[in-house]
């Protein structure tokens, strides 16, 4: 292991971290709710009655925010080299695995860690893991 | 448990605010970039430290967001808190985190990412959204209904 210091990017790390905390402590003090993603897309998929509209207003604010940088003709680095084949599998499991397991980066890694539950605590963990075993696999062990 | 409009209202602008804020620190953190994500992930290789920066980040705020007034019944908008109440280190929670873990390492993509590159209108990543929300409706098809298998709403 040697860190790559060129594509270090503290600042604006930090930064945009301290957004998603301040997003994901909002929702729950204001909403009452927890700021996590594959929850509040995954509870889509059954829906219920009065359950839709603050999901589908979440995802907006979400996606909106993107979406106006892009249609401002402005742009944020973006590089996806997986290949077709590659991307359908890894959304299956991330989809899946999301679902099965309760929650994601941001329900679990963010979220459960700052209100300190060992569940999500041994989520973050175990997901982690399989993150850096796979890049290792695929980068480093692949024949 | 009938909601006020205040309250119906309010649940509504709270979800997109926070929404907002969600989506713009994934643009400016750099996670909204699959090859940034990789490069933290790639520990054994060129290692990217920068996502660690930004879980430090959002678990700090959060640590001292979620520490005040923690047994509070009622949001600031007076809606039920409705925070997970399961406990259990269970395997449903293992395999699911690391089936995602796989997944997340395959292509550099966590779901709030994955729909922040949306917005690229790049076709591969509308791809790996579909295929993620292929997988979410698998798992209500096929084992939503098993107890213990429920996201808390």
């Amino acid at each position: 292991m040697h860190i790559d210091w060129n594509a270090f990017t503290p600042g604006t790390a930090l930064a945009g971290g301290i957004m998603i905390g301040l997003a994901a402590v909002l929702f729950a003090r204001v909403a009452g709710r927890i700021a996590g993603i594959s929850g509040i897309v995954g509870g889509l998929m059954r829906p219920r009655a009065h359950d839709i509209g603050w999901r589908v207003a979440f995802i907006a604010g979400l996606v909106g925010v993107p979406l106006a940088w892009r249609l401002s003709g402005r742009a944020w680095p973006f590089e996806l080299d997986a290949s077709g084949a590659t991307l359908v599998v890894a959304g299956l499991l991330v989809g899946w695995g999301t679902r099965l397991g309760s929650g994601c980066t941001s329900g679990h890694g963010v979220c459960g860690l700052a209100r300190r539950s060992p569940r999500s605590l041994a989520a973050t963990l175990v997901f982690m893991a399989g993150g850096f075993a796979t890049v290792l696999v695929v980068r480093h062990a692949w024949p | 448990m009938a909601m006020t409009r205040r309250e119906r209202f309010g649940e509504l602008a709270a979800s997109l605010g926070a929404g907002l804020l969600f989506g713009a620190g994934l643009l400016v953190s750099g996670m909204a970039n699959p090859a940034k994500v990789l490069g933290f992930l790639d520990l054994f290789g060129a290692w990217d430290p920068s996502l660690a920066l930004v879980m430090a980040g959002a678990v700090g705020v959060g640590l001292v967001g979620f520490a005040f007034a923690p047994g509070r019944a009622r949001s600031a908008l007076g809606l039920p808190m409705r925070m997970p109440t399961t406990k259990s280190v269970d395997r449903p929670l293992l395999a699911g985190a690391a089936i995602f873990g796989v997944g997340w390492g395959l292509a550099g993509f966590c779901p709030g990412p994955a729909l922040v590159a949306l917005a690229t209108g790049s076709p591969r990543a509308i791809l790996f959204v579909a295929a993620m929300l292929a997988g979410m409706a698998l798992f209500e098809v096929f084992a939503g209904r098993r107890p213990g298998a429920r996201m808390p709403p």
